[in-house]
Parts: C-alpha cells; sequence; structure tokens
C-alpha cells in the first residue's frame, strides 16, 4: 500500500484536505468515487473545514456528487409516500431500513449519500399481502430465475427485490434482521417491537438508536459486499458520532446487542470504525464488547481482513493481499448466512450460472456499447 | 504547451508510458494506451489543445490491448475507466472512436454539477444554438455544416448546461460524422480535416472532422441561450423552421437529457429557464447547403 489512503485521512480529518496538492487532489477524488464518497466529502469539508480552499477541478466533483445525493435524498422520501399510500390499507407498521431510515427520520448520514434500493421491514405473516399491495401499485418481482426466487424465500431475510415498472425503483422487503439460517440470530421481533414513529408520516417508522446502529452493523459485518463495506462503515461513524451524544447511549447499546443477540456484529462495528475513522466510543463500551471478539487469534485475523478489504476500492489503496483478504470476507458471508451442506449447493449454482451466461433484462445495460 | 509540439516520438511514449493529461475544456483526461491508431488519432485532433501539467485529472482512461489469444486474433481494445471496464471490447481498429465514445461515457456518468443533454451547440454572436435530437437525425451532419460556416463549435454531442448562470459551456471536440454524412461534408467543406474511418462500428462507419481550431482556442467562453432546436433530416425536404411551443422545447430537451434523473427540479427548473430565453423551433431538411442557408438568417431573441 502506499502509505494509508488520502481518503480514510480525510474522512478521519476534513481539516487535512486544506493542505493537498492537486495531485493529492486527484488521488483522493478517484478513491472517493469508486467508494461512492464523493457526496459524503463534500459535506464532510462543508461542516468541518474550509470548502472555498479546495481548488476548482476537484470541487467540481465534489459539488456535482453532492448535488445529486441531495436531490436523491428528497426522491427516497417521495418514494417513501408511495410505498405508504400502496401500503396503507394493511393498516401494520411499515420499518423503514439504512438510506431510506435516514433520510425521512432526517439523520446526518443521509447527507451526501448515494441511495440505492429502498429497504423495509414487516411481520413474516404480512409478507403476501405487502407483496400483493404492492405490485398492486406496480412493483414487480425482478428475479424470475426459479433458482433464485426459491433461494431468497427458502433462506433469506428478504423477498425476491421489487421493482417499479415505471419509476424503476427497487424495494427490498424484510421481514426479519438475519437471515433464517444464520450463524448469527438477531430477535427481530424484539427490534420491531421498539421500532418509533416519525413525525408526519404515521404510517412508517425507523428503527431505534441502538437498533439501528445493530442492524447497519450486521448488514456490514454479515453481509456487505466489498464495494460498499466503507461506505457501510461511514453510515455507521456517522450515526455514532451523532447518536453517542445522547445520554445513556453508550450504556443502552451493549446492553441491547446482548437483548437482541448482535454481540459480535456490535463489536466489529466499534472497533474497526474507532480504528479506521477514529469513531470516538468510550473506553468502557469498548471494553464490554471485547467480550465478542472471539478469542485472540480471530481477533487478529478479522483485523487483518478488515484493515485491507475496508480500504477504499481502489488500485491505488490496495497491497498484494487485498484480494485475497476480499475473497476470504466474501466467502465467510456466505459462510455464515448458510450452513455447509446449503451452502455447497448454492456457490456450484451460481459457478455454473457464470459459465453459462443467461440472458437477464436489464443486468447488462451499462455492458453495452458506449455512444 | 501543447500536444502539436511533442516529437510523434515523445508523444507515443508518455501515451505509452504514463499517459498524456490532455486539457479538454472544462476538464482533463489523462490518457493512456500503446496503441498506434490511438495515438495517430490524438496527434490529429487534438494538437492544438494543451497539455495539463497540474497533476489534477478529471479522469483517468486508458485503451488497452486485449492480451493473450485476441492480441494475434482479430486484436481487440478495451475502454478502461481508472481501473473498471464498463463497455465490451472493441476491435483494435476502432481505437479512437472508442476514446471519443468513452469519453462523452465518462462526461455523461459523472458531471452532474451541469444539466447534460444530448445535443449539438453552437454560437454565433454569444448566442447559442443548441440543437437536440436522438442519434440519425442528422445533428451531427448540421453541426459539422454550419462550424464549417462561421458558428463556433461548442459540441458536437453533449450541451453542458451550468444551472447558476444559465449558461452553455464549451467541450470543442472532433465532430463524429456517420456514414453517408462523410462525403456530405467532405463535399460541403473541402478545407476540413477528417480522420481515417472506422468501419462496421455499431453505429456503422465513423470518420471525425477536427474541430477548428478557433473555436478551441475560444473554449473558455461560455455562451448565453439564443436557440432551442429540433432537427429531422428527411431526403427531400425544404429547410424548414416551424415555431415549437416552450412547454414542448421543454420536453423534448428532457427526453434527450443524460442526467435529467439524476438532478429532477434542479434540471427541471434548470431547462424552464433556458426555453424561456431562447426562441424554439422544430427543424426539416433534405439539403445541408439550404439548411446552413435557413440558420444563417436566424434572428437572435429579443432579450
Amino acid at each position: 500500500m502506499a502509505g494509508p489512503a488520502l481518503l480514510v485521512a480525510a474522512l478521519r480529518d476534513p481539516g487535512c484536505t486544506s493542505h493537498w496538492s492537486l495531485r493529492e487532489w486527484d488521488l483522493a477524488i478517484r478513491q472517493a468515487r469508486a467508494s461512492r464518497l464523493l457526496g459524503r466529502l463534500c459535506v464532510l469539508i462543508e461542516g468541518g473545514a474550509d470548502i472555498a480552499a479546495v481548488p476548482a477541478a476537484p470541487l467540481a466533483h465534489l459539488r456535482g456528487a453532492s448535488i445529486v445525493a441531495e436531490e436523491q435524498r428528497f426522491a427516497v422520501q417521495q418514494e417513501v409516500e408511495r410505498i405508504q399510500a400502496a401500503l396503507q390499507g394493511l393498516g401494520l407498521p411499515v420499518i423503514l431500513l439504512k438510506g431510506a431510515a435516514y433520510a425521512c427520520a432526517d439523520l446526518p448520514p443521509a447527507r451526501g449519500r448515494l441511495f440505492s434500493d429502498i429497504d423495509i421491514l414487516v411481520d413474516r405473516a404480512a409478507l403476501p399481502d405487502v407483496e400483493a399491495a404492492l405490485m398492486l401499485a406496480g412493483w414487480a418481482s425482478a428475479h424470475h430465475d426459479a433458482y433464485d426466487q426459491r433461494y431468497y424465500r427458502t433462506w433469506m431475510h428478504e423477498i425476491p427485490p421489487l421493482q417499479h415498472l415505471a419509476r424503476g425503483t427497487v424495494v427490498d422487503v424484510h421481514h426479519a434482521i438475519t437471515p433464517s439460517t444464520c450463524r448469527w440470530m438477531a430477535d427481530s421481533e424484539r427490534m420491531r417491537a421498539e421500532a418509533l414513529s416519525l413525525p408526519g408520516r404515521p404510517a412508517v417508522r425507523v428503527l431505534a438508536p441502538a437498533d439501528m446502529i445493530l442492524h447497519s452493523a450486521t448488514h456490514l459485518f454479515l453481509e456487505g459486499e466489498s464495494d460498499g463495506i466503507l461506505r457501510d462503515l461511514v453510515d455507521l461513524d456517522v450515526l455514532l458520532r451523532h447518536f453517542g451524544q445522547e445520554a445513556g447511549f453508550w450504556t443502552r447499546l451493549p446492553e441491547r446487542a446482548e437483548q437482541v443477540g448482535l454481540g459480535r456484529a456490535l463489536y466489529y462495528a466499534l472497533r474497526h470504525a474507532s480504528r479506521l475513522l477514529g469513531t470516538p466510543v468510550p473506553a468502557e463500551a469498548a471494553a464490554q464488547t471485547r467480550r465478542w471478539a472471539g478469542g485472540a487469534l480471530r481477533e487478529r485475523l478479522m483485523d487483518a481482513l478488515y484493515s485491507r478489504a475496508l480500504q477504499p476500492r481502489h488500485p491505488t489503496a490496495e497491497d498484494a493481499t487485498t484480494p485475497l483478504a476480499r475473497w476470504l470476507l466474501y466467502v465467510r458471508g456466505h459462510w455464515m448466512r448458510m450452513p455447509a451442506h446449503l451452502l455447497a449447493v448454492h456457490l456450484a449454482r451460481k459457478a455454473l450460472k457464470r459459465v453459462q451466461p443467461q440472458e437477464e433484462a436489464g443486468t447488462e445495460a451499462e455492458r453495452d456499447s458506449p455512444r | 504547451m501543447t500536444l502539436g509540439r511533442l516529437s510523434p516520438r515523445d508523444f507515443a511514449q508518455r501515451l505509452a508510458a504514463e499517459g498524456l493529461p490532455v486539457r479538454i475544456e472544462p476538464f482533463t483526461v489523462r490518457v493512456r494506451s500503446d496503441i498506434p491508431a490511438l495515438a495517430s488519432g490524438l496527434r490529429l485532433h487534438y494538437a492544438a489543445y494543451d497539455l495539463a501539467e497540474d497533476g489534477f485529472a478529471d479522469f483517468h482512461v486508458q485503451i488497452a490491448r486485449r492480451r493473450a489469444l485476441r492480441r494475434w486474433i482479430r486484436p481487440q481494445a478495451d475502454f478502461v475507466f481508472d481501473g473498471a471496464r464498463p463497455f465490451k471490447p472493441l476491435p483494435l481498429a476502432q481505437a479512437y472512436p472508442m476514446f471519443e465514445w468513452g469519453f462523452n461515457w465518462c462526461i455523461a456518468n459523472h458531471c452532474h454539477q451541469y444539466v447534460m443533454i444530448h445535443a449539438a451547440v453552437m454560437e454565433r454572436d454569444d448566442r447559442a444554438l443548441v440543437m437536440a435530437a436522438p442519434p440519425g437525425s442528422g445533428k451531427s451532419t448540421l453541426c459539422a455544416g454550419l462550424v464549417c460556416s462561421g458558428w463556433r463549435l461548442l459540441s458536437d454531442e453533449l450541451a453542458l448546461i451550468d444551472p447558476d448562470r444559465l449558461a452553455l459551456i464549451p467541450v470543442p471536440r472532433p465532430i463524429s460524422l456517420k456514414n453517408a454524412s462523410i462525403e456530405v461534408i467532405r463535399r460541403y467543406a473541402p478545407d476540413g480535416v477528417i480522420g481515417p474511418a472506422a468501419h462496421d462500428t455499431h453505429k456503422g462507419t465513423v470518420a471525425h472532422l477536427r474541430a477548428p481550431e478557433a473555436s478551441v482556442l475560444r473554449a473558455g467562453e461560455p455562451a448565453r441561450p439564443g436557440w432551442v432546436v429540433f432537427p429531422r433530416w428527411e431526403a427531400g425536404a425544404p429547410a424548414r423552421l416551424a415555431p415549437r411551443t416552450k412547454a414542448r422545447a421543454v420536453l423534448g430537451l428532457m427526453e434527450n437529457s443524460f442526467n435529467y434523473s439524476n438532478l429532477a427540479r434542479r434540471a427541471f427548473d434548470t431547462l424552464t429557464r433556458l426555453v424561456d430565453r431562447s426562441d424554439c423551433f422544430d427543424f426539416s431538411y433534405g439539403v445541408l447547403e439550404d439548411a446552413a442557408a435557413c440558420f444563417g438568417k436566424l434572428e437572435p431573441p429579443a432579450w
């Protein structure tokens, strides 16, 4: 690695950008773009440094990304209105997760963030009604493959993504926090029960602060695809800094992790957010979560893997072992989610599919010919 | 220093090694390649452009030969954007057009500080003529024709609108000519410099007309809105400008926008203001000479 990544230095301390040369900006913009963090970097510099000191050429990229992020933040809220409208007849609580929750609860990670799918969590018993109501409002299953359908419906904690036929927006409907065969079993009922309603939006809720952190951590350290895990860690960093100021939060957080069975996820979140991004974690909370580290050898191994995989996904922030670390974490993600015999069958099917590419509408659009 | 000042040897060496940072206003693109066809294409079209030596590039692109067997059998090239390969490879002979198409992709996918329209933009008397149309409407032919008749070239593909200044930002580059229009322009403007043709591309035969040097030198000067025109080529049709309502003009620009969905409200606001300040027309033509004469008589809007 060519020293610590510039992007990470800026995420830790936006003020350091004021000394950057154009050559350093060149590198930082590329790392931020590859990590989907350009807009976030813009917001951080606006809040903690002097945006006027950024030279015009890199500033254009920061501003462009932040404009798009701001429009997306608005668009996500509009889309949530439509989901609410589609589901209001069912009279059941719909819990927004991740990006949609940050946007609708007006939490700081929503600023400068790129949004992709809208994730919602509902009671498992209500799944058929929810799916039917969304289909009536124009969302249709994007996965036509019978194996994918069965894989999702049997093993996953969500149904296959639903895409709106006209607008192209995607909704992921979850019925639990972790997959049913997962080695980490979150008490989803308990987390749903304490969800909070949002002012002005009677039909939707968001997870309570500690649960929001635990869900975000679980997502990152269980199934986070390595493309986006630095972005996910930045979400956690911003959430922890925000909620960390509330009285009692740091006592509540490890207690809640214990209650809902997500201690390991919390341990990883606090450890890597503080190590990489300098997230302020009180010593007591860090010590409390240490019991979930799972032994010195495991701790050292996971530190080694994540300290590589969490770097910006750009050639200038990788060393010779980074691809191996990413691959091991990918395999671990599957291992954590499925028992060994299922995993073997699943990976074999995926490998076979790669050998026999199938025509799937839309997925190859980007690989098309250039204009 | 301009690219034209480099010796052919230095040019090829730097292009293949660390890449050449070419200042194509308002961007710097660092392009790297060891493919001779790309080097000669760049030398032909970009001799008058500056080398950017400040260390910053907006885009890092590489036109890379495919290795292994592909090196020898029907050789191919990849467009590499900062390590990623967004497109399928193309035959090596299409390396130069691939650079131009890839550069369009870079701008259209990243520069959301602008509202971007798939349109040709020309300027006369500080007024911009925005010609928006889907491919195959004769937009590039018309653009090449007007540029060879005294209009300043801002772009043949990409209208970059700065929402804050409500100005059209020039990004003057070679004009892409397709199929029959290559001959049409050769006859219309015998002094124009047209590069070698690439055959059997996904657009048919493609050749690029070099951007006039005067337009390249004025690349730093934006233009005010003037006219928004939706052209359509039709064999044997007389050259005719028919007024178009402002509402339909906004819709037409939206349909041809690259980033309307990314910018939503900001794009709507910008396009309505642009159309407010422009005279709007549908334009049909069959013969380039008549079209150029028709645009030559166009009066600027009163405001």
